[in-house]
């Protein structure tokens, strides 16, 4: 009974285990409630800290539900695989390494933001459900596995987005816009696996990958899925429910928000480059996804100049980041079926798209949750009524400092690192993409020096005369965020080198996902 | 002899189209909420109609006799697992909805919009 | 210094190097600085910048506040910011009228290559 192979299941079953566990507990003893979670979730993060080390050296992990032994794919006497299966690579490890991290986080901080709330065991219960969902997403095998989990995570996040909307409306109207687009992603997402389902009777993603004939509905089910999945990661122009969403739901609550909706852009990845490949007409498939890039990037910085609420202003800043990412990723898509372009400049375009997703996951969780410490101490988001709060929250105001430089993309922080191979390689493709990415940089400092002019600079105002610093737990969390933004940007190498690279590899190399299932059948 | 073959997916995009007609159409909270519905069960009877094969009986026997064929019992489960999402889906938004009515006064979609620009 | 060193596919970057440039150089910089003028009184009008005509407004009074601090930049691009505002309307239905059109978009834009 070997505890390492059965890390794949343990991640799952923990917190899951746990959220029903937590109704109960917080009944018996209500105060150690949140301690009882982040614990949970802390050893949640040192299992895929184990996982990821396996994953990385000695490659691709299987486990198999319901089988008599976990490594039995191929059942006695039977053609395909018929099992549910967790396939973990190196792309896979990567996400869920991003999950496991900002979901311990998020628990830490509410432990003193979420203190004077009532209803507490529901918030934890909620949470500790999405961090279900959201693992699940990430490390499964099974497209029709794939659609539970995608629920199970949607359902969980409307009802956390709208967990203050029984004082005010807004929260409500938010969670209403939220579940609605995702159950059309949801019914979409269904159909496109009924249509694999129909056409060659298994569920099974490497196998789809192996049988796949590119027929017409095969080619309904591709476009199906690129849609609906690239809206419910946020980019324009089906981003609206986005800055709604992220506005009303409470702080930690939007920072793991970030983190699943970037679980929708790794699903897009998977299906594109996995279970499709070169099948497919790379080049048009890949300028779609560019054009959306493109768009979701202009579009997004644009429309966060205007705001005048600092959760709604980070909130179109995170569509526009989803726009970087879509960029480098269609960049290495669009030249899937060309060896010598991807070789020179495919393989770092999709290295610096995935690379951006870690970063952005860390300076845009430490960037919301320097928001919500704002929000706790002075009562609103509005902009045009802060002010000063400089002299009084130091830490705050450097965390902020470090998170606007990195978002930005200022030397040392990680944003320059992953930024500049997305501009370095882009601009071999086709240089009006990349000059259009420096503009939107430009902008996107603008606004933050906006931002921390109107909430940090300043003389003190009448109304915040005694407002004193966040407790320690919001500290320790945004200090943790700010710690790995500094150390990426000093040593960016190693992160590629080791995390990033292996993961771009999985993705194009189909063969790497199928032989570890089919075994060169 | 073509529309009868296919009758049931030619149902099945009828009731995907009303659907998504009814959700960019239609005003009222709780039209859209039946709009969700029937996108659902458009889904649903398509994945049922997947599974048929000519002249089958259904796959509820263990021990049945020799040549008896039996249509695919896989996609019936996974409409019974989408049949429970959509319960979920269904009461968490009829549940929003009254949260609105509660604090807006009104269920129509041209004056609920107090988030936007 | 193999251990900052990033390579991007047309050239390297290190963050390390990066930095101590910006120390060296700010060292640089202080000491050229301290070689100026010493002889000044502290805290007389020396000091103070000069404005001629009005008093000076108190710091409260003058601040601008997040709506208006990008004035200029929104003014002048006013043409294409009105329709673009105008589009996000807030509004349920507009959310999956554009999921359709981008379907139908792609949907012709896939299906014919």
């Amino acid at each position: 009974m070997n505890l390492l192979t059965h890390i794949p299941v343990l991640v799952i079953v923990i917190p899951l285990l746990a959220a029903f566990a937590s109704p109960i507990i917080g009944k018996l003893n209500k105060k150690n409630l949140g301690l009882f979670v982040s614990v949970i979730l802390g050893i949640t993060l040192i299992l895929t800290l184990i996982l990821a080390t396996n994953v990385l050296t000695k490659g691709p992990a299987i486990y198999v539900f319901g089988g008599e032994d976990i490594s039995l794919t191929h059942p006695s006497g039977l053609f395909a695989p018929i099992r549910i299966i967790f396939q973990i690579d190196a792309m896979s490890i990567f996400m869920g390494l991003i999950a496991s991290l900002v979901f311990f986080l998020a628990s830490v901080y509410s432990l003193s933001y979420m203190k004077s709330h009532e209803g507490l065991e529901k918030y934890y219960t909620l949470l500790l459900l999405l961090a279900t969902g959201m693992s699940g997403m990430v490390y499964t095998g099974d497209t029709f596995n794939f659609f539970v989990f995608l629920e199970i995570a949607s359902i969980a996040s409307v009802a956390l987005i709208s967990f203050k909307g029984t004082d005010c409306g807004e929260p409500a109207e938010a969670g209403l816009k939220y579940i609605v687009v995702s159950a059309i992603a949801g019914s979409m997402v269904l159909f496109s696996v009924a249509i694999f389902y129909g056409q060659y009777n298994v569920l099974n993603m490497a196998t789809i990958a192996e049988v796949m004939q590119f027929t017409q509905l095969d080619k309904i089910a591709l476009i199906l899925l690129v849609t609906v999945l690239a809206m419910k990661a946020g980019s324009v122009p089906m981003h609206m429910w986005t800055p709604d969403s992220y506005s009303e739901a409470p702080a930690a609550i939007t920072m793991v928000l970030v983190a699943v909706s970037q679980a929708s852009l790794y699903a897009l990845f998977r299906f594109t480059f996995t279970l499709y490949n070169i099948k497919m007409n790379t080049v048009a498939v890949g300028w779609i996804i560019i054009i959306l890039g493109v768009l979701s990037m202009f579009i997004g910085v644009t429309m966060a100049i205007i705001q005048k609420d600092i959760k709604r202003l980070m909130a179109y800043h995170a569509v526009s980041q989803t726009g970087y990412m879509l960029l480098g990723v269609g960049v290495g898509l669009a030249v899937l079926a060309n060896p010598i372009a991807l070789e020179t400049f495919g393989i770092k375009a999709m290295e610096g798209g995935i690379f951006h997703i870690m970063n952005h996951a860390m300076y845009k969780g430490l960037l919301f949750l320097t928001a919500g410490a704002l929000f706790f101490r002075t009562g609103t988001r509005d902009l045009n009524k802060m002010g000063g709060l400089g002299n009084n929250m130091i830490y705050t105001a450097v965390f902020f400092i470090i998170g606007a430089a990195a978002i930005a993309g200022i030397p040392p922080f990680n944003g320059f690192a992953s930024k500049l191979i997305i501009y370095e390689s882009v601009y071999q493709f086709n240089p009006l993409l990349a000059i259009i990415a420096m503009l939107v940089s430009i902008l996107t400092l603008a606004s933050f020096v906006k931002v921390f002019h109107s909430a940090f600079l300043g003389p003190k105002m009448e109304q915040f005369k005694d407002v004193k610093e966040v407790p320690k737990s919001m500290l320790f969390a945004m200090a943790t965020l700010a710690f790995i933004i500094i150390i990426f940007g000093l040593f960016p190498d190693l992160v590629v080198k080791n995390i990033v690279h292996p993961a771009v590899m999985a993705l194009i190399n189909q063969s790497s996902y199928t032989e570890v299932i089919l075994g060169g059948m | 002899m073509v529309v009868v073959n296919n009758f049931p997916f030619i149902t099945v995009v009828i009731l995907i189209s009303l659907g998504i007609y009814t959700l960019i159409f239609k005003k009222n909270l709780l039209k859209i909420a039946i709009g969700i519905i029937l996108m659902g069960n458009g889904v649903n009877l398509f994945l049922v109609s997947l599974g048929y094969r000519h002249e089958s009986i259904a796959p509820i026997y263990t021990n049945a006799p020799e040549e008896t064929s039996m249509v695919m019992p896989t996609a019936q489960a996974l409409t019974l697992t989408n049949i429970v999402i959509g319960l979920a889906t269904t009461a968490l938004i009829l549940s929003l909805a009254v949260a609105i009515y509660k604090h807006y006064g009104t269920l129509d979609t041209d004056k609920a919009r107090r988030l936007r620009g | 210094m193999n251990i900052g060193l990033l390579e991007t596919g047309s050239g390297s970057w290190n963050a390390i190097i990066w930095i101590v440039m910006v120390v060296v150089i700010g060292i640089v910089v202080l000491w050229v600085r301290s070689q100026g003028e010493e002889k000044y009184k502290k805290d007389t009008n020396q000091t103070k910048p000069f404005l001629s005509g009005n008093p000076e407004v108190s710091k409260e009074d003058s601040h601008v506040s997040a709506s208006h601090i990008y004035w200029g930049f929104t003014e002048a691009l006013k043409k294409y910011y009105k329709p673009l505002v105008t589009l996000h309307t807030g509004d349920l239905n507009d959310y999956s009228g554009w999921i359709v059109l981008v379907m139908a978009i792609i949907l012709i834009i896939v299906g014919v290559s």
